[in-house]
């Protein structure tokens, strides 16, 4: 199959496989490379618009900012007694985002799961990019966000130190971590990718950029040996960091004694959560980059599969999530904890709690079928449900919780301003800014990676009669 | 690591291209039976047993990232200790200062992070890179396809067994597509 027909066709080779036939180890380079390293005109007209339109919503971002730091914390729509407001849910809700990323490519390489190759390196990017989006918002927060470094421990002229026995001190350490880890993660994972980027590369000034982001890298067998270990070891790492950061996360809850915050089963039903909403995310960046990219053969329909299957499995551990707290809230006897969960139902958020119900169990209880996970446009639907039925429900925790006090005299209501959506709306396009730059600027799909499962793959490819080694060149 | 008359005339080695890493790999074990000890195989991706095949038994990757873990643990607790009890003690509802069990979580990071950084940085340190410069790229097929689909094996002018005419032949007789002397 000669390369420029690669770029042209991609037909998904069905559930059963994770790629499609006809590869060899240069075509998927030039495949994978390709949409990198094509000329500019050839790039797809819905990722222009896609850049465009979230380059747009990054404005929002800016807007909003500008007017935050200009005004002050009071723009937004955070009132007490509801003092974490938008701030605090985009903030869980991206972190929660970003731990697909860690898990597929993590947690699945140690369980030798083959299919998280093609799909690895993407959601690594989506993880950084989430993060880097959730970082911004406890920063933007503080009021006074030029005075964050004052959350990091170091010698200062006051002789002042955090409190090393508050979550929020915990959340910048668990935080940092797992954006440093995930970054270097990603990036090694790069390395022999870029090398071949490269030498694939036709104009100097791509060879030069690949060149020195590669680190003269040359594939030397000693070099693999100790790479290996250490994308290994990272994978073990990272896993159990994963978990960490999101448990760290509903520490910052669960820890308080609000009822409805106060409850030990946070830490688990957080960590589903996150896995639940990235798992959605990744789907929904997936289908469109597979479809414009003529990646369906390598993203294939096994792939959404797994992930559909994913997500029920981590949605339902919700679920439970959700019975449990309804169950603790009745069987504690303390009225307080009692009235929450009849006003979450009932009180005046009782649409947006219906609504999170909707979204986050009975929707996906429809991936119980085969036929919705193998239907791109309902897979897609469900995703996008799953997304917005995860932002609901951290509105849900963070607002219900707060808005009605243990006094009746301090109840308020909280209402979102417009600089609350635009910085909402500023986040979501700068992430995709920044994924559709990555998805066009580096390998987006694990080259090297994909190559070791074409090696693994050799003899029954070689059985179908699709031998990799006589295709080459012809 | 001795310089012989072949390192002397500016020859890094004989460098042999494969087209399928089994062809590699059995050309490894080859040229390691037959005494050849400074050689370095070269693949697009990793390929099993093809380190063992040509005598690079030990790395120190878990070493390091182990003394790196050890060290954010023992690095992050102190850090928690001494500020809590020295540099700020905070007296909250008559509780010990050491209150162990709330530093677990940042202890936890710090281990994770310094072990993750030193597997990085180990890892990078140990392979010698970054490299801007080395002979093999020196080799045309090399530099186009040796990342990309092509598996090479090169015996190394500081061994003491090499001869170029020698060597050449013998690396003629294990079926490579082809056989480049690689100049400094």
């Amino acid at each position: 199959m000669k390369t420029e027909e690669l770029e042209k066709q991609a037909i998904d080779p069905g559930p059963d496989k994770i790629i499609g036939p006809g590869y060899n180890y240069a075509t998927v380079t030039d495949k994978i490379g390709g949409v990198v390293l094509q000329p500019i005109q050839k790039t797809p007209r819905q990722w222009w618009v896609t850049l465009l339109l979230a380059f747009m919503g990054l404005q929002g971002l800016l807007a909003g900012g500008f007017w935050l730091l200009y005004k002050g914390v009071g723009v937004w729509g955070i009132v007490i007694p509801v003092a974490w407001g938008f701030a605090i849910v985009n903030f869980v809700w991206w972190i929660g985002i970003g731990h697909a990323g860690t898990l597929i490519s993590a947690i699945l390489l140690l369980l030798k799961q083959d299919w998280r190759t093609s799909i690895n390196r993407f959601s690594e990017a989506m993880t950084l990019f989430a993060v880097a989006q959730a970082g911004m918002f406890p920063i933007l927060h503080m009021g006074r966000p030029w005075l964050g470094y004052w959350l990091v421990p170091y010698p200062n002229s006051m002789w002042l130190w955090p409190q090393p026995r508050s979550p929020l001190v915990w959340d910048v350490f668990a935080v940092t971590t797992y954006l440093t880890v995930s970054l270097i993660f990603w990036f090694i994972g790069l390395i022999p990718d870029l090398a071949s980027m490269r030498d694939r590369a036709k104009q100097q000034w791509q060879k030069l950029t690949f060149g020195m982001l590669a680190m003269g890298w040359r594939g030397s067998a000693k070099h693999w040996s100790r790479y290996q270990m250490a994308y290994l070891l990272l994978g073990g790492l990272a896993t159990p960091l994963v978990v960490s950061v999101h448990t760290v996360v509903s520490f910052d809850f669960s820890v308080s004694l609000l009822p409805g915050w106060h409850t030990t089963i946070f830490p688990p039903y957080f960590v589903a959560g996150a896995i639940y909403s990235g798992f959605a995310m990744v789907v929904t960046l997936a289908i469109p980059t597979r479809k414009w990219w003529h990646l369906e053969d390598l993203i294939t329909m096994r792939h959404l599969d797994c992930m559909a299957k994913l997500m029920l499995g981590t949605g339902l551990i919700v679920a439970y999530g959700y019975m449990m707290e309804a169950f603790m809230s009745w069987y504690s006897g303390n009225p307080h904890e009692m009235f929450m969960y009849i006003n979450r139902a009932t009180g005046p958020y009782a649409f947006f709690f219906w609504m999170l119900i909707l979204c986050n169990i009975l929707i996906p209880q429809s991936l119980w079928s085969r036929r919705v996970r193998q239907s791109i446009p309902l897979l897609f639907f469900v995703s996008i449900v799953v997304n917005i039925g995860m932002w609901l429900e951290r509105f849900i925790i963070v607002i219900t919780s707060l808005h009605r006090d243990f006094l009746p005299s301090s109840w308020g209501m909280y209402y979102p301003t417009v600089w609350d959506w635009a910085v909402l709306a500023g986040t979501l396009g700068f992430f995709l800014t920044l994924m559709t730059l990555f998805v066009r600027t580096l390998p987006s799909i694990s080259i090297f990676e994909v190559r070791e499962v074409l090696h693994h793959l050799a003899p029954h490819i070689a059985d179908d009669d699709m031998s990799p080694s006589p295709a080459h060149g012809d | 690591m001795s310089e012989t008359f072949w390192d002397r005339h500016g020859l890094h080695g004989v460098m042999a291209r494969f087209e399928t890493p089994e062809q590699l790999l059995r050309a490894a074990n080859e040229t390691y039976r037959a005494g050849y000890r400074k050689m370095d195989a070269y693949s697009p991706m990793p390929i099993e047993g093809l380190a063992e095949a040509i005598g690079f038994k030990r790395h120190f990757v878990s070493l390091v990232v182990l003394i790196g873990g050890l060290s954010g643990c023992i690095g992050g607790f102190t850090l928690l200790w001494w500020i809590a009890t020295i540099a700020y003690p905070h007296n909250v509802g008559g509780r010990p200062f050491v209150s162990w069990p709330m530093f677990i979580p940042i202890t936890f990071e710090c281990t994770i992070l310094l072990a993750a950084l030193s597997s990085a940085l180990g890892m990078l340190a140990m392979n010698k890179l970054p490299m801007p410069y080395h002979p093999v790229f020196n080799v045309a097929s090399f530099s186009e396809r040796a990342s990309i689909d092509r598996f090479f094996l090169c015996i190394e002018a500081n061994d003491p067994k090499f001869d170029l005419a020698q060597t050449r032949a013998f690396l003629e007789g294990l079926d490579p597509e082809e056989v480049a002397e690689v100049e400094k």
